[in-house]
């Protein structure tokens, strides 16, 4: 099939950045979003031109590191999906296909594609752990049974792989799936539990610290959120918050 | 107080806060003017017991001002900053794959609300308010009956005035599809137990707002 | 040929030489860790895991990655499970099973003490873990599950859905992100190591490339971890990240510390095949799917073509007509035959001209009689009389879905064909490489002060490395390994004060680093740097992939020298170097890919048998398997850099096995 790709160019953070028109041509169905643009790139690097930057790492969807917002979604048009897993299947020969990078005051662009994520670094080093000595002098694992059913939802918490394809998506950019996610995991196990009031506390005031919006209950990071990380997160949150508060 | 509401979440929790007691609000002046459709006799004695009951009026009145204002500006503050979080927009944005028109456009509907709100405190606030505590007219009574009925019937004579209370009170709906299950979302009630209580919102949102459409529409044609 | 020394404890009994060890190390006091500074090479579970433990005994940790955090780590990718000798099944498990399993699937060419040291500490990874608040799956008690995986007849497996890697990932990024807030890690996200700095002939730092701003950076420490993984990606493509690279192995290397066993590579059987030359990156599916999936191939050359051209279905054929491959070649272990033997047999198969899709690489994974089985075991416990096929079917469904809903998700997502209704289609790809960095017991290299953990070294899974071994060995080296016997080291740098960038060692280093990236900008080439590493990959999977022979390797040596001869003079790199460059940062990256291509391919010329990973056309049995020779080769080739890879020394480490009698691997 034949493209035309409108792509966010940007040279670096300072540099105001314009969307370009590239023509892309015989791209099969069966490639990947990525790949498809990895033949956008040879085709500028033997041309003289520069290519298009853009994260992207494991390629099948777990490292987090792809983004790109396609065709006005984060991650492109299918759901349960990063941009890695994206397949050229999902569009038609003569479709213009607006690429952009993921927007929000506290993802700033590096470069073309590329944003600044390392807000959730700081959020996370803020209280996303359990305070534990790494000397492997804990007690034995098993020692501390965890009923099925919380294990089971602390591990889908625990599968946000930090993308920030909410943030990207909120129209506040807000922040609060991807600190919901990690505040769950901990709040549902009993080894979070020390901690958690200060920790829900500390990391959401590095939340907004960071300049991330307020969440107004759209729900529409839940839909794109490649992992399905479910907005009940949000609400443990909120609940684990007052919580917090009422306790001082 | 100032220190508890700079956070994110306990701003979003004041606005759940107060949209509960707005929605209750909202219930019970429903309840009343229901009455006015079928016995404006009865519709006369509770808006009197409402309009000089001093705890009323002096205590719930106040409180009720409160809400709606601190709603309203705590709205608005979200919005500015909310704004500020976005940075640059997106050339092509698609909305409408990941959420709904409703949620995505809460400050509209809300701006709608409050030119209806200021359009019915024009109607009938402002006058209440001047003939009890300017006038000092604690009465309730116009050419010597209750003049609660005759007033309501009187502001729905107007054809535009009774379109524009239903354009608002369709706006009111719609900001409600949303308010009503996020207010609950926001103050952390979301797990399976509470999946019932979303139908629950949907009703209370279209039906509120309709009787609401109905009575107005009554009144215009019945005088 | 000289012979190094592994420094193994001499102590007697194996299972007693780390706590002896451990006990007579020298340690640094708590007051003078504050002063010493450790830079650690990557962050995953075994980069990850150190930096963690380092920072938290007191050291000051400058740790390195070239993702945009930590958190996206290659290891985040590892989907089965970790092993642990927990025995919580009580099947009969301990630490001297895995040992013995480790070195056994190994093929006898991993060094004995390393493993049962990674087999006595794996327990407490999971204590750790669990700690930690890495969600392991539980039983309805609450209990942890076990899985079993291949070549083992225990259930010691630990798995968080099928993420178990990102799990592990995120706890030691958790237990980093701690010791960053405190201070005790300096964090240098996006940065690229490009050198290593030697003063005195020690390690004493580093130069990294700031891969946004493109700036030079001199980076100092007392001793300097690398652990950036495995050197995968020189096949081009391979189930690693794109990102996935051997420089900081390959720098180190040209500087002193000898590589290892370059020649062994796990090639896993069960990854979603090819679809054209434009593929970037394979993609994997767990090993667990051959507990229920059958391989297979068509019997006839002809309904293979029908196939191709689209005239007849798989689910056409009839059980007479499919050539159940493993099955018949290896009737005991049937489909669960090491990795190793698996990929071969298919790739004989695709090879004969059987391979059943367009690019002719791939044989049939099909679940339907799995199907049928659940689906009438279900039957019965659900009390349904005589259920139709349907319904069985649909009750299998059900089984399947369960067990591997998310795999044939993801398959269904990259081929677009439904694998309920139509078997899988899978071929095999480079996985994982058991070759690496050589270090002693102390996971130090041949460069004092320079220690090499996880996929990157070559310690602990020999010649082949078993499924949920590699999460082990990667968090036992971070959290359990390297903080004690880097302290024996440390013990004697006290007194030595903060280490200069300024030293003429550093200049000199830099120096060479801007030289090279100069060179690359600079140069008016023809030809992209993927074109290079396409070629690149080629020639390796033809020559040195899962079958090799002698023409074969010596073709590949003098192709490679080739290519490499090419690459100089005509790459061409866009951009400048004061930026953020991605062609500049791949084209570091491959140059080295193409050294290291012709020292794998001179080590599995040296290498005159087959064991694991590796296979040798010369070294058969007389029905076709895999022939090891141990009175000759029972040793670690452990090469040195002399200027060219051509021209590297070979030093033999011989490998003794006290514990454990050698023996043939047999599985049929």
């Amino acid at each position: 099939m034949d493209l035309t790709l409108k792509i966010w160019r940007q040279k670096d953070a300072n540099a105001k950045g314009k969307l370009v028109d590239y023509k892309v041509t015989d791209i099969s169905e069966h490639m990947s979003f990525l790949e498809m643009m990895d033949v956008l790139n040879e085709q500028l690097v033997n041309t003289g031109e520069e290519p298009v930057s853009f994260d992207h790492d494991c390629r099948e969807g777990i490292c987090g590191m792809c983004s790109m917002y396609i065709n006005g979604e984060a991650h492109g048009p299918d759901k349960g999906n990063t941009t890695c897993q994206l397949h050229m299947r999902s569009f038609k020969d003569g479709d213009t296909i607006h690429i952009e990078p993921f927007r929000a005051a506290a993802f700033p662009v590096i470069r073309d594609l590329v944003v600044d994520r390392s807000a959730f670094d700081r959020i996370q080093q803020a209280g996303g752990y359990i305070s534990v000595n790494t000397s492997g002098n804990t007690q034995d694992a098993n020692s501390i049974p965890i009923g099925k059913a919380a294990a089971d939802d602390a591990m889908d918490a625990a599968t946000c792989i930090g993308c920030g394809a909410c943030v990207a998506t909120c129209k506040n950019s807000s922040a609060m799936l991807f600190v919901g996610a990690k505040v769950s995991q901990y709040a549902l196990l009993p080894q979070g539990q020390v901690e958690a009031a200060d920790r829900v506390m500390d990391m959401v005031a590095q939340m907004d610290a960071e300049g991330f919006g307020n969440c107004t209950n759209t729900g529409a990071c839940e839909v794109e959120c490649p992992k399905g990380i479910s907005l009940e997160n949000i609400a443990r949150m909120n609940r684990e918050y007052l919580k917090a508060s009422s306790k001082g | 107080m100032s220190g508890i509401l700079s956070s994110s979440i306990a701003k979003k929790v004041s606005m759940a806060l107060s949209a509960f007691f707005l929605m209750f609000f909202l219930l019970q002046h429903f309840a009343i003017n229901i009455l006015s459709v079928f016995s404006g006799n009865l519709f006369n004695q509770v808006s009197h017991f409402m309009g000089t009951n001093p705890l009323i009026q002096y205590v719930l009145q106040p409180v009720l001002i409160f809400g709606v204002v601190f709603h309203f500006v705590m709205g608005f503050i979200l919005e500015i900053k909310n704004r500020k979080a976005q940075g640059k927009k997106y050339a092509k944005n698609n909305g409408a794959a990941n959420s709904t028109w409703m949620s995505r456009n809460m400050i509209l509907s809300g701006i709608v609300i409050l030119l209806f709100v200021l359009l019915h405190f024009i109607d009938f606030w402002f006058p209440e308010i001047n003939t009890k505590f300017i006038q000092g007219d604690w009465s309730g009574m116009h050419d010597g009956e209750f003049r609660y009925f005759q007033e309501l019937q009187h502001k729905f004579l107007s054809p535009l005035r009774v379109g524009v209370y239903c354009l608002a009170f369709v706006f009111l709906s719609l900001h409600l599809l949303h308010g009503f299950n996020s207010a609950f979302q926001s103050v952390g009630a979301n797990n399976k137990y509470i999946k019932g209580l979303r139908s629950f919102g949907k009703l209370y949102s279209i039906l509120i707002p309709a009787g609401f459409i109905f009575i107005a529409i009554f009144h215009h044609f019945n005088h | 040929m000289a012979t190094l020394n592994s420094r193994v404890p001499k102590s007697d009994k194996i299972a007693e030489k780390w706590s002896k060890h451990k006990e007579h190390i020298n340690l640094v006091n708590p007051a003078n860790k504050r002063n010493i500074d450790i830079i650690v090479v990557g962050t995953g579970l075994a980069g990850g895991s150190a930096s963690a433990t380092l920072a938290e005994l007191g050291y000051n940790v400058k740790a390195f990655c070239y993702q945009d955090s930590p958190r996206r780590a290659h290891s985040i990718a590892a989907q089965g499970g970790i092993n642990a000798a927990k025995n919580y099944q009580g099947d009969g498990d301990s630490n001297y099973r895995l040992f013995y399993d480790t070195v056994k699937g190994g093929d006898y060419r991993s060094r004995e003490a390393n493993v049962h040291r990674l087999a006595e500490v794996s327990g407490n990874i999971i204590d750790q873990c669990v700690a930690q608040g890495v969600p392991f799956a539980r039983d309805y008690g609450g209990l942890l599950d076990n899985r079993s995986f291949g070549g083992v007849l225990v259930s010691r497996t630990f798995y968080a859905k099928g993420q178990t890697g990102q799990q592990l990932l995120l706890g030691a990024y958790s237990a980093m992100n701690r010791q960053i807030a405190r201070g005790k890690i300096t964090m240098h996200s996006r940065h690229e190591m490009l050198d290593v700095v030697k003063v005195d002939g020690k390690a004493r730092g580093i130069i990294a490339r700031n891969l946004i701003t493109g700036e030079i950076e001199r980076h100092s420490a007392h001793a300097v971890v690398i652990a950036t993984g495995g050197y995968g990606n020189v096949y081009f493509l391979s189930t690693n990240a794109m990102g996935s690279n051997a420089t900081a192995a390959w720098k180190i290397h040209k500087k002193g510390a000898y590589f290892a066993n370059p020649c062994y590579t796990q090639i896993h059987p069960t990854c979603i095949p090819r679809s054209g030359d434009y593929q970037s990156k394979l993609t994997l599916m767990s090993e667990s799917l051959r507990n229920d999936g059958r391989i297979w191939v068509p019997k006839n050359l002809d309904d293979v073509k029908a196939i191709k051209e689209g005239l007849k279905k798989p689910t056409d054929l009839v059980e007479e007509e499919r050539d159940y491959f493993l099955e018949r070649r290896y009737p005991a272990f049937g489909n669960l035959v090491p990795r190793d033997v698996a990929s071969r047999a298919a790739k004989e198969r695709c090879d004969a001209g059987y391979g059943v899709n367009a690019t002719g690489e791939a044989v049939y994974l099909d679940f339907a009689s799995a199907i049928q089985r659940y689906g009438k075991e279900q039957a019965l416990i659900q009390g349904v009389q005589n259920p139709s096929n349907e319904k069985i079917i649909q009750l299998g469904t059900g089984i399947i879905e369960a067990k591997y809903g998310n795999l044939f998700q993801m398959y269904e997502k990259i081929i677009d064909q439904n694998p309920y209704e139509s078997p899988m289609m899978i071929y095999p790809a480079v996985h994982y490489t058991m070759g690496g960095v050589w270090v002693d017991y102390n996971l130090m290299t041949t460069v004092e002060g320079l220690y090499c953990i996880g996929e990157a070294n070559f310690s602990d899974h020999g010649a082949n490395r078993l499924g949920a071994s590699a999460l082990m060995q990667g968090l036992a080296d971070g959290y359990f390994v390297l903080p004690y016997t880097i302290g024996n080291y440390l013990a004697d740098d006290i007194r030595t004060g903060p280490i200069q960038t300024d030293s003429k060692e550093f200049d000199e280093a830099e120096k060479s680093v801007k030289e090279q990236l100069d060179f690359f900008i600079n140069n008016k080439g023809t030809h992209s740097v993927d074109y290079y590493h396409k070629k690149l990959g080629n020639i390796m999977w033809e020559k040195c992939g899962m079958s090799r022979n002698k023409e074969g390797l010596e073709g590949a040596i003098k192709e490679l020298q080739e290519v490499r001869k090419d690459f100089w003079e005509n790459v061409k790199v866009p951009g400048s170097l004061n930026e953020f460059n991605q062609e500049l940062e791949k084209a570091g990256r491959v140059a080295d890919f193409l050294e290291l291509g012709e020292l794998f391919a001179k080590d599995a010329l040296n290498r005159e048998e087959s064991c694991g990973g590796h296979f040798r056309e010369e070294h058969v049995t007389d029905d076709g398997e895999a022939k090891r020779d141990d009175k000759n080769f029972a040793y670690v080739a452990a090469w040195e850099y002399t200027g060219k890879p051509s021209d590297a020394i070979l030093h033999k480490e011989e490998l003794e096995f006290k514990d454990i009698e050698l023996k043939t691997r047999s599985y049929k």
